[in-house]
């Protein structure tokens, strides 16, 4: 299990990006984060790769409390953030050092093939369109076999064709793996298709608004009217999740 | 129909391997000849001038006699041993210098804090015109071989120091993020991040201060040698042989020019990654 227990992060330049953040998460589950810009999401995901530390609060990882980067712990970013000087092969084993050399390249082909890059080993980063590129960006991270994979907006840059067809990998993926996914989205779509559960977030300072249990079977119809109504659902969810709170005065908040 | 598909791309031409082919059309050729007719036709200016005495030759020899000197001082072996010396400091003070500020420089780079104790130091440093040293690394090494290439070193370190500094302090911050998501040291972060993703800008500085390297040598040579392309300069002017000055400083751009080319030539394949504006190198 992944518990997260009030998570709060200040910014040093006073931007309260995250308040009191709690969330337990069950090993296998794939969680959605949505909400409106300034609702803490990519914070949220920062804290939990260790790339921030957060001013209070605790990340556990079956009982072990994670405070920095963690082998078990791995991130697919916005941008693949490949390394250019580096082979596609290279970057995907990049988290692979410590294996054989015939080890690595075997488990380096398996995944590209599954990924639909089977023959991309000798390309270059510069010779990748931008799905191809996130696709081997992805492919980096879930090689290291991570229990918990983070992943923010990780499809967003991509047109609607592609972005579905990755979502569709990466589910497959999943069921193979078994890992935690924290999927950070701005996409309900994308959010009701891949997700166990959808956390609605809202913002100034980040916080949870709402905790969407998402029942579809798998795998899940993009046309199906439970999918639709769920979509509608969330919808609605975020719109309401944007509207300041009266109580503190609404220009007041906007402006704090 | 060769021909058409010699001219006109493949469209899958991106795609497929690299494949260079050097054509040797009259067209490529064009700006080097036209390059070239304003500096020969000084030339031949200068060389017809003397000859007709309209130019007097003792203090500017003309062409054919400088030719004649360099062909002389080639035959009797002599240019080749002072080009051998000359060669030999630079690349042993070359080596000293970019190595020394390949390491600081990767030092002051990756850590905030020793960049704060050696940085302003060195940019103190920077600022003392090099030859100023001259005086003291005579005091201090001898006239002979030690100081010559402490000189040359210095005049290496600096600008390879502030290239390697300056280019890893720009790395892209989400770029090494990546490498603390999978947990490097900090000695993995500046061997697999931080020095690979700056060898476009650590070329530059390295043909910066092979080029260095070269202008230092020759105030090397000047403070007392009796050997090396220097030397020649200084006996051309004390003997009153003004081809034999020409003559070196012609040398000096040649292998100057060979030296640079050649590391060009040894770095490329480092940089084929590069995903730069001018796609063909």
């Amino acid at each position: 299990m992944l518990a997260i227990q009030d998570l709060t992060k200040i910014y040093p330049n006073g931007t309260h990006a995250l308040h009191a953040f709690s969330l337990d998460i069950q090993n296998g589950e794939v969680i959605a984060v949505i909400g409106g810009s300034g609702c803490g999401k990519s914070t949220l995901l920062r804290l939990l790769s260790g790339l921030e530390t957060p001013n209070t609060g605790s990340i556990a990882l079956r009982g072990r409390i994670l405070k920095e980067p963690d082998a078990l712990v791995n991130i697919v970013f916005q941008e693949p953030r490949l390394f250019p000087w580096l082979t596609v092969a290279q970057n995907v084993g990049f988290g692979l050092k410590h294996l054989p050399a015939d080890e690595r390249s075997d488990i380096i082909s398996q995944v590209l093939a599954r990924l639909g890059l089977g023959g991309f080993e000798d390309r270059w980063p510069k010779e990748l369109s931008g799905g191809q590129a996130q696709r081997v960006s992805l492919a980096r991270a879930i090689v290291t076999k991570p229990s918990v994979l983070l992943l923010d907006e990780p499809f967003s840059a991509l047109d609607a064709m592609t972005r579905e067809d990755l979502q569709s990998h990466l589910i497959d993926l999943w069921q193979d793996l078994g890992s935690t996914l924290v999927l950070v989205t701005h996409d309900i779509e994308e959010a009701v298709f891949m997700a166990d559960r959808v956390i609605v977030m809202r913002p100034f300072p980040g916080r949870i608004f709402q905790d969407v249990r998402i029942d579809l079977p798998r795998p899940r119809n993009r046309m199906n009217s439970g999918f639709t109504e769920l979509r509608r659902e969330l919808s609605d969810l975020l719109a309401l999740s944007l509207i300041p709170e009266k109580s503190n005065g609404p220009i007041l908040h906007r402006l704090g | 129909m060769a021909l058409l598909e010699a001219v006109v791309p493949k469209r899958n031409e991106a795609i497929a391997p690299v494949r260079r082919a050097l054509p040797l059309r009259l067209s490529s050729w064009r700006p080097l000849i036209i390059a070239l007719i304003f500096p020969l036709a000084v030339l031949l200016t200068w060389e017809l001038g003397v000859r007709h005495g309209l130019i007097g030759g003792r203090l500017m020899p003309p062409p054919s006699r400088i030719f004649e000197t360099l062909r002389q001082l080639a035959v009797s072996g002599e240019l080749g041993a002072h080009i051998g010396v000359t060669l030999q400091r630079v690349l042993i003070g070359f080596t000293g210098g970019a190595v020394a500020g390949t390491v600081i420089g990767a030092l002051t780079g990756s850590s905030q804090a020793i960049s704060r104790i050696l940085d302003p130091t060195l940019q103190a440093l920077r600022a003392i015109p090099s030859i100023a040293w001259v005086p003291l690394f005579i005091l201090w090494f001898g006239i002979f071989e030690a100081s010559k290439i402490a000189l040359i070193a210095v005049g290496v370190f600096f600008p390879v120091y502030l290239g390697v500094h300056g280019a890893i302090l720009a790395v892209d911050r989400r770029i090494v993020e990546v490498g603390r998501v999978f947990r490097l040291s900090r000695l993995q972060l500046v061997g697999r991040i931080l020095l690979p993703s700056i060898l476009p800008n650590y070329v530059l500085a390295l043909r910066s201060g092979l080029g260095l390297g070269w202008m230092f040598v020759v105030a090397a040579e000047f403070m007392g040698a009796s050997e090396g392309l220097g030397y020649l300069l200084v006996d051309g002017q004390q003997l009153g042989k003004p081809d034999q000055i020409i003559a070196a400083i012609i040398v000096f751009a040649v292998i100057g020019k060979l030296t640079d080319s050649i590391l060009l030539i040894a770095t490329a394949p480092l940089l084929v990654w590069q995903d730069v504006h001018q796609g063909k190198r």
